[in-house]
């Protein structure tokens, strides 16, 4: 399964958020979206999504236009966590993890065992065990948020795309996704495209990066190739000091 | 919210109970009949009490049982699509088109049995407008609907008020009447049943795509939802609805309101469930509010619509605050 960008022109209000882009997210493929505040990150997934078109270019879901399937079938294959998650009704945290089969079941057909299963399955994934009953209009933006990603993990998508899942989410749970994002991709041969700010988060997942340095310049590559101080820097317009750990070289905003 | 398990037999309760307050309804009013008397009146439809049953108090009861449904139907299906727990069947303006149509018919004389069709006729006008005003050529826009539908309805509401102060003193209790809601000349159309029923196999079967509309129209296409024709949808069957329910019996208010938030309270929001348990609801609650209507100051009737409200708003205003005080 493959999400392809062929030279895609993307823009929001008047501003040109990549130009010309090429892109391809292979299976096993882990990749980072790395971009300051209000650089059209969010913009750019959506059209990956299918849920924007380009201005220019094409975006290929299994090597057919995306806007052009239909929402069902592309919600088999692809999934998205959107940045804000808002309950607005009342429902158990269990209904709302469920919500992730509607694209698999058809008009009349309900849950099955196996369906629920993979729903608390995902439920104990994001660690919210014993809530299954608890109201979602009643959880933490933490829980929230780790609900919305539950419900993503429930739909089983080959490409997931994720708009800063880390959000409101403490350390621990921080690095509980990332690694069953991670684990997913490499036992399943799924691909993931996760927008965030966390640049360490990044070095220490992702296989791939992409960068947004605004005015429509973007680059995208292997991990180690495009991770340094100087496109830190000109990515953030602010200086950056990397240091040796462990596990790999970190970075810090410098003086 | 009771256990899942104990929803079936909820849905099971509502039906009996429904089915329990037509008869209740048909036995209730200025003449009472007792049980045995009821039963014979009921098997002899040529007896004096025979006819009062079967002519008068049944269809009536029938008829406030399929208009309360349709409301809370429709009040369901209004609160997915503008994505408000307040909203309810009236406040995109259908039900002032039909006022208005039907307030006009009487000005000018039109017999009483044409006035649902002008009704009908002016909800459909109403919905046309709305329809092709919030429509455009951009995404779909809750807000905007929301906005065109509010603005519509003020004007419908301004055409009104010019009818009613236009009219000789001797027709405005017939209008007030019709205007809060009367179910005493309501008789039960064949089609409202085909509408009724056919909306609600067809709303049981999208039931799943409403739960996930409500979550948000960008969560609802990444869930595979082609939610503009979607929206679309809901918003016609929710108007077609209201149109039949105000064409049989006038604007009762607060049943669409009422009952959709109180059965969530019960049911929670799963609409495969809240659905049924609303109709079911729906019907039994204006059946026995026009029961109350008939009998409270009898001999003297009451317009069904001012037991709704007088019965609605302090049970709102009671949930609200229970909610509030376990923090809900």
């Amino acid at each position: 399964m493959t999400l392809v960008c062929q030279s895609v022109d993307v823009s929001i209000a008047g501003k040109i958020i990549c130009s010309q882009m090429n892109l391809e997210l292979m299976p096993g493929q882990f990749w980072g979206l790395l971009g300051p505040n209000g650089i059209g990150k969010t913009t750019l997934l959506k059209c990956m999504a299918g849920l924007d078109p380009p201005d220019s270019g094409l975006v290929l879901l299994e090597n057919q236009a995306i806007d052009k399937l239909p929402r069902r079938a592309v919600a088999r294959l692809l999934g998205m966590l959107q940045q804000h998650t808002v309950y607005i009704f009342d429902a158990s945290v269990l209904e709302t993890a469920m919500t992730g089969r509607h694209p698999h079941l058809g008009y009349w057909e309900r849950e099955g065992p196996q369906d629920k299963q993979k729903a608390l399955a995902a439920i104990r994934a994001v660690d919210l065990e014993g809530f299954e009953s608890r109201s979602v209009t009643g959880l933490s933006g933490g829980e929230a948020r780790r609900l919305a990603f539950a419900s993503l993990v429930v739909q089983e998508p080959a490409i997931l795309l994720l708009d800063e899942p880390t959000n409101h989410l403490d350390m621990k749970h921080q690095i509980r996704i990332m690694n069953h994002v991670k684990a997913q991709i490499i036992k399943e041969q799924r691909s993931a495209m996760i927008a965030m700010h966390d640049v360490n988060l990044a070095a220490r997942y992702c296989s791939h990066i992409l960068m947004l340095y605004g005015d429509g310049d973007w680059q995208a590559g292997p991990v180690n190739e495009l991770l340094n101080l100087e496109n830190l820097e000109r990515l953030y317009q602010c200086p950056v000091e990397s240091v040796q750990t462990s596990s790999g070289r970190r970075f810090l905003p410098g003086n | 919210m009771i256990p899942i398990s104990l929803r079936r037999s909820l849905l099971f309760l509502l039906l009996s109970l429904s089915i329990g307050s037509i008869f209740f309804a048909s036995a209730t009013g200025s003449v009472s009949l007792g049980w045995s008397e009821w039963l014979t009146a009921l098997q002899d439809s040529s007896s004096r009490h025979g006819e009062l049953i079967w002519r008068l108090r049944l269809p009536r009861a029938m008829a406030a049982w399929v208009v309360g449904s349709m409301l809370a139907m429709s009040g369901c299906l209004m609160q997915v699509l503008l994505r408000n727990p307040l909203a309810d069947p009236y406040v995109l303006g259908v039900s002032g088109g039909a006022a208005f149509a039907t307030l006009l018919g009487m000005v000018m004389g039109v017999a009483v049995a044409y006035l649902p069709w002008l009704a009908i006729l002016g909800a459909l006008i109403s919905i046309l407008i709305v329809f092709g005003l919030a429509r455009g050529t951009g995404p779909w826009s809750g807000t905007r609907l929301l906005l065109t539908g509010v603005v519509t309805a003020s004007g419908w509401a301004a055409l009104i008020s010019l009818i009613l102060s236009l009219s000789p003193d001797n027709s405005l209790r017939g209008m007030l009447f019709w205007l809060m809601g009367d179910l005493s000349y309501a008789t039960l159309p064949w089609w409202s049943l085909l509408v009724l029923g056919g909306s609600l196999i067809l709303t049981l079967g999208l039931a799943r795509s409403l739960n996930v509309l409500a979550m948000g129209e960008t969560t609802a296409r990444l869930l595979g939802e082609p939610t503009r024709h979607m929206l679309w949808l809901v918003y016609l069957l929710a108007s077609i609805l209201t149109a039949t329910a105000v064409s049989i019996a006038g604007s009762i208010g607060f049943v669409g309101l009422i009952v959709p938030h109180l059965m969530r309270l019960l049911v929670g929001s799963d609409h495969r469930i809240l659905i049924p348990a609303a109709t079911l609801f729906g019907g039994l609650f204006l059946v026995l509010s026009d029961t109350l209507a008939r009998t409270v100051l009898s001999p003297q009737q009451l317009p069904v619509g001012v037991i709704t409200a007088l019965l609605g708003v302090p049970l709102f205003l009671l949930l609200l605050n229970r909610a509030r005080l376990k923090g809900v």
